[in-house]
Formats: structure tokens, C-alpha cells, sequence
């Protein structure tokens, strides 16, 4: 019980961790990655030691953005706009940013693995409700951004605010749909159970991923997400060109610095998300518990543990790549009108979906899959 | 559930409900409406009732709530200052609260009157379970509501309908019948 307290503990905050760092590589590719992309050099000027430019090497910027750029902005002024209501003021950006942390502990993040004769599963939290869980937490994310649009004492603020509110419930349907549908398909709502289902192979080499047998639902989860973390082409409530900043214009220093994180954060979940229901999570195509099942017929014996870890890493430099594609369509798209927006959302994303939640009932009955 | 979480849980729900009808401000009102629902479908999922308290999340704090939140935007509403209420109103609180307190008395009180409760079996709050029950012994009250809420939802989509031209939604209603 003790045991399984503290693996639990350690997971959670592993997992919150990983949540952190993968904002961080985000915001790092948001700076360097965008001026790949836009052939620029990008943020190339500070240094710890200055040993490496002494010695030629070119400045990957990576200085600039996970240590001198939140040094900046904890350090700015704190600032509370006059005629603000000063505690809702301070709570918006921890109530935007908690949902995004407490939803990262159920995502399974590997197999079982034995350490010292206990079986340790790696998620933090096994529940066997997780795929309501995670729509409950993802639910209460629309109250950082409305609130702070409302507290702030700021027109702009207020437009942002009721943006942010309007688009997430608008999105957070569709977003509920994609979900059902996989969960129709594999007939739990245990994340980890979702993700064990995915193994093994169709034809002999095709992995039984979800993203094979729910094209539709990946590409409303994908679009739904985007627009939930309220990054471009979804950004309206933060709209730099129309609202200036929209509901965070008057936070400054590290509410601010929240704020973004909240952001970042929010694509990561995302990734993880289409990860785990999609792209079959820890899963590695051909690898079963025992080692590689090639599809020629090949087999390569590989450890239990090396097979758990491997699974480890597969998920993680899955949820990089998703990451990176999320951070491509950001620069690549330009912004949605609100009218677009609100289209794409209620008359396209929503029927859609229950379109393919209709589709994903009659073939589960008809593969006779129903309890 | 241990005791002391389900004490504690228990008395920050009693406080946060406070907050809704003590606080002025009708946001801060209503954030104090969205912690009494967080706590108490805590307290539901601690009592095994999973998918009642994570409904109550989605459905009750994330949606409902920000309904809420829109209408006191656009009605702008204030910080109140005076006493308000009509007398129906207070008429009805004041029936409601002693109903409520009649409850807790054969909760509370003396063994022979008081009211028998009943063990459920593990995992009966269970989406499995609620499921079950759903679409078998309530099938017909279950689809009744459906259609009901469907019949809502056109109503007012019908009510607040603008045709193209007319600026007033009376005008539209009445070119449309």
C-alpha cells in the first residue's frame, strides 16, 4: 500500500514534470524553431560563459529561452490595473493554469513494469473512469481565460475573455465526440486499457493504432485540441492584431509568464492526448512483450524492462513529434475570422462528429463487439 | 473515503455554499457555486457514485456554470447593495430550508426514528452499471427526456431565429408562420 502510495506520488510528479518540460522545449521551438521555419536566425545572443562562441560553435538560442527569457519575466513588475478585482485578478492565471497540470497524470505513459516483485503501472493515476476525468479537467480550463478577461477591468480583456469562453465550449464538444468514438471502439474509458488495445497488427503489419480505424475522429481531435489550446490559426481570444493581447493584456511579469505556460502546456496535453487514443500510445509497431515480431516472420528477443522503457520513449518522442506539428501549423496558418470559427466549430466539427459516433455504433454492433 | 477527508470535503462544501448567498459580487458568487460542485462530485466519486460526480463536473462546473457566467455578463449585473427578494421568494426559501432541516432531523435523530439506509454492492455507481440501468429498466424515460431536450433546443433556436432583412425576432417569428 505504502509502496504503491509513493510510486504513485513520484509518477504524478514525473508526470507534471514532463508536462513542464515540454512546455519549455515548446516555448524553445515557438523562438528557434519559427525562424527555421521562416528562414530567420532567431534569438542567438545569450550566453552563460561565452565559451562557445569563443570557440566558434553558433549559439542555438537555448540559453536565451529556458533560463534568460523566464529570468525577464519573473523579474518585470507585477502589475494589478486600477478598478480590478484584485484576488479574481491573481487567481485567473493559477485557475487557467491547474486543469492543464491535473489532467497530465492520467495519461499512461508506459507498460507494466516489475521493480523488487511489485508491479508498478506507469500512469499515475489508473482510473477506470479516465476518459471522463479527462473531460471534467479540460471543462474547468475555460475559467482562467474568462475570468481574467473579466477581472482585468479592461475592454479588450472583457472581448478576449468571452472569446475564450464561447470558443473552448463551442470546441470542447467536438473534442467529446472524437473521444467517444474511440471509446466505442474499445469499449472502456480506462486510458491505459485504450492504449493495450492498440497493440498488435492487422494483415500481418499494419499496427492496430486507432488513427487506422478513426481517420475522422484523429483529425477532429487534432483540430478540437488546436483550437483548445487557443493557439493560431485558433488564437482569436489573444487576436495580437485586434485585441492586443485579448484576455491576459493586463497581466504582466509572472502571471503573465503563467499565462503562456498555460499555453504550451495546453499543446503538450493535446499531443499527449492524440497520442495516447490515436497513435497508440507506448506502443511500438511489431514490439510485443517478448521482443520485435518483424512482419517478414523475423523475431528479435529483446528483456521485459528494456521492452518497458523502450515503450517509455516511444511515447515521448511521439508527443514531441505531434508537438512540433502543432508548433508548425501555428506558423504555417493564418488566423480564423470569428464567423469562420464559430462555423467550423457548430456546423462542421460537431455533426461530423456525431456522424462518426452514428458510424462507430452500427459497425461495433455489427461486429457483434456488445456486451 | 478516510473520515477526515470526507469531514473536510464535507465542511468546505457547507462554506463554499455560504460564499454563493454571502458574497456581493454575483461572479464571486458564482465561483463559490462552481467550488460547492466540485466538492460535493468529489465527494460523489468517494463514494464510488464515479460517473454521477464527474457528470456533475462536466455537465454542472464546466458548462452550466459558464451559462451562468454569460448571463451576468450580459445582463451586467452589479454588486448588490440593498435587501432583495420578493416576499413569494422568501416565502419559498423559507418552506425549502425547513423541509431540508426536517431531513436532516430523521437523518440525525434518535435510532427508532430514524431513517434506514441501505449498502449498495461495489461498483454500482459504475458507468457499467448506470448504463445498464439506463438502457434497460429506464429505456423509455431515458429517450422521453431525449426528445424533450431536443424539443427545447429547437424551441429556443426557433424563438431567437432572425430572418434575413428583419432586425426584429417577432417579425421574423411571424413570417415564418
Amino acid at each position: 500500500m505504502t509502496i504503491e502510495l509513493i510510486a504513485g506520488a513520484i509518477k504524478a510528479i514525473l508526470m507534471i514534470l514532463a508536462g513542464l518540460s515540454l512546455s519549455l522545449f515548446l516555448l524553445y521551438f515557438e523562438r528557434k524553431g519559427s525562424a527555421l521555419i521562416q528562414d530567420r536566425i532567431g534569438s542567438n545572443r545569450a550566453t552563460i560563459t561565452g565559451l562557445g562562441k569563443r570557440m566558434g560553435m553558433p549559439n542555438l538560442g537555448i540559453i536565451n529561452t529556458s533560463i534568460a527569457d523566464p529570468i525577464k519575466m519573473f523579474t518585470k513588475e507585477d502589475f494589478i490595473p486600477a478598478g480590478a478585482d484584485k484576488f479574481l485578478h491573481t487567481l485567473a492565471p493559477f485557475l487557467s493554469l491547474f486543469p492543464v497540470m491535473i489532467t497530465f497524470v492520467v495519461i499512461p505513459f508506459g507498460d507494466t513494469i516489475s521493480i523488487a516483485g511489485h508491479r508498478i503501472g506507469l500512469e499515475a493515476a489508473n482510473l477506470n473512469a479516465g476518459a471522463l476525468y479527462l473531460l471534467a479537467t479540460i471543462g474547468l480550463g475555460v475559467y482562467g481565460a474568462a475570468l481574467a478577461g473579466w477581472s482585468s477591468n479592461n475592454r479588450w480583456a472583457l472581448l478576449g475573455g468571452i472569446r475564450a469562453t464561447a470558443q473552448m465550449i463551442s470546441y470542447e464538444l467536438a473534442m467529446g465526440l472524437a473521444i467517444v468514438s474511440v471509446i466505442m471502439t474499445f469499449g472502456t474509458l480506462n486510458l491505459q486499457e485504450i492504449v493495450r488495445g492498440q497493440g498488435g497488427v492487422w494483415f500481418g503489419f499494419l499496427p492496430r493504432w486507432a488513427i487506422f480505424t478513426q481517420p475522422l475522429a484523429f483529425l477532429l481531435l487534432l483540430v478540437a485540441g488546436a483550437a483548445e489550446s487557443k493557439r493560431i490559426p485558433f488564437d482569436l481570444p489573444e487576436s495580437e492584431s485586434e485585441l492586443i493581447q485579448g484576455y491576459f493584456i493586463e497581466y504582466s511579469g509572472g502571471k503573465q509568464a503563467v499565462f503562456m505556460l498555460t499555453d504550451f502546456a495546453e499543446q503538450a496535453l493535446v499531443a499527449m492526448l492524440l497520442t495516447t487514443f490515436f497513435l497508440g500510445g507506448w506502443q511500438i509497431p511489431w514490439l510485443m512483450r517478448d521482443g520485435f515480431h518483424l512482419p517478414g516472420g523475423a523475431f528479435l528477443a529483446l528483456p521485459a524492462l528494456a521492452v518497458s522503457l523502450m515503450g517509455v520513449v516511444a511515447f515521448l518522442v511521439k508527443v514531441v513529434l505531434l508537438c512540433m506539428f502543432l508548433g508548425m501549423v501555428r506558423w504555417t496558418l493564418p488566423r480564423f475570422r470569428y464567423d469562420q470559427l464559430m462555423r467550423l466549430g457548430w456546423k462542421g466539427l460537431v455533426p461530423l462528429g456525431l456522424f462518426n459516433v452514428l458510424v462507430t455504433a452500427f459497425v461495433v454492433v455489427a461486429t457483434g463487439r456488445v456486451q | 473515503m478516510p473520515p477526515f477527508l470526507y469531514i473536510f470535503l464535507g465542511a468546505l462544501a457547507v462554506v463554499s455554499a455560504l460564499g454563493v448567498i454571502i458574497q456581493r459580487n454575483p461572479i464571486h458568487s458564482l465561483l463559490a457555486l462552481i467550488a460547492t460542485l466540485m466538492t460535493v462530485a468529489i465527494l460523489f466519486i468517494g463514494e464510488d457514485a464515479v460517473v454521477v460526480g464527474f457528470l456533475q463536473i462536466i455537465v454542472y462546473a464546466g458548462a452550466i456554470m459558464v451559462l451562468f457566467l454569460f448571463v451576468i455578463w450580459l445582463l451586467n449585473l452589479q454588486v448588490e447593495t440593498g435587501p432583495t427578494g420578493h416576499l413569494a421568494l422568501k416565502f419559498f426559501g423559507s418552506l425549502a430550508a425547513a423541509l431540508l432541516a426536517t431531513e436532516l432531523f430523521f437523518i440525525l435523530a434518535p435510532p427508532h426514528l430514524q431513517v434506514k439506509f441501505t449498502h449498495e454492492p461495489v461498483g454500482y455507481g459504475s458507468l457499467a452499471s448506470l448504463a445498464g440501468k439506463l438502457f434497460t429498466d429506464y429505456l423509455v424515460a431515458f429517450e422521453v427526456t431525449s426528445v424533450l431536450l431536443l424539443a427545447a433546443v429547437v424551441g429556443s433556436v426557433a424563438l431567437a431565429r432572425r430572418l434575413p432583412g428583419t432586425d426584429d425576432p417577432r417579425a421574423a417569428r411571424k413570417a415564418a408562420s
